[in-house]
């Protein structure tokens, strides 16, 4: 059971982080790119961490979904659907990637990571939110500043100059 | 089940993340490629954080989430001032540094 759900999952995952790289128009790509990401999501589920999978399915199909909506719809709509590539890049680009996933994946079967499994008691996510509150608290309040440091960055970088005066 | 499941999702989450980057021009699809790579290091995150059984894995990928939201913040930022710049989104076209 669980397999078909990992297989199902995976399928999603690596179908629609594909499908997010090669759909022609933009803003199919980013409606595929949620799906890759609400796949991870669910592989969080999988691996019984549902604060994870959830802060995950908040922070990047909810807020993240919209930003690049409205970035890809604020671009002009032809540049939407074109697509400039080389052919030879292209074809140098999926070699790249077999040689990668081959060479990697090599060295990952025959590690010790073969005889690893996930069957250890789950975590509990009251642990995580001690974790954050007794360990963590000053990285916390340096994430809350980097966040609206980032934020107040991209509103001043994205302003207008020429507003109406 | 096995770990090394998510650790091969994972292998496969990143090579198509570093295929987008190496291939595509456009800096949208580029940003894509980004946050597939980011996920794809969450999940190794996530899955071996379950096979110790200990919460710092979890922590670190909540910390990291949220550092990949504020720097999905600033890079659509970005390439909306370089579309306002060059009226384009294909990273060749950007070609000087100047404002």
């Amino acid at each position: 059971m669980a397999d078909g759900i990992f297989l199902a999952l995976a399928v999603l995952t690596i179908g629609s982080a594909i499908a997010a790289l090669e759909m022609r128009s933009l803003i199919y790509g980013s409606i595929a790119l949620m799906g890759s990401l609400g796949g991870v999501a669910g592989f969080f589920f999988l691996l019984d961490a549902p604060f994870v999978a959830l802060f995950q399915l908040a922070v990047y199909v909810g807020s993240i979904a919209v930003l690049i909506l409205f970035t890809v719809m604020l671009v002009r709509r032809e540049l939407i659907f074109r697509k400039v590539e080389d052919k030879r890049r292209r074809m140098a680009g999926i070699g790249l990637l077999l040689v990668f996933m081959v060479a990697v994946g090599a060295v990952v079967v025959s590690s010790g990571i073969h005889d690893m499994s996930t069957d250890s008691p789950p975590v509990d996510y009251r642990d995580i939110g001690a974790d954050f509150l007794i360990y963590y608290w000053p990285a916390l309040v340096v994430m809350a500043l980097i966040l609206s440091g980032a934020v107040t960055g991209a509103l001043v970088l994205a302003r207008r100059e020429d507003g109406p005066d | 089940m096995a770990l090394i499941e998510f650790v091969l999702v994972s292998v496969a989450l990143l090579g198509v993340g570093i295929y987008g980057l190496a291939v595509k021009r456009n800096a949208i699809r580029m940003l894509f490629a980004v946050e597939i790579i980011i996920n794809a290091a969450n999940l190794n995150l996530v899955a071996f954080s379950r096979h110790v059984a200990d919460s710092g894995g979890q922590s670190l990928a909540l910390f990291s989430i949220a550092v990949a939201a504020a720097e999905v913040a600033v890079g659509l930022a970005l390439v909306v001032v370089a579309y306002r710049m060059y009226r384009d989104i294909d990273i060749a076209k950007f070609r000087s540094l100047r404002g």
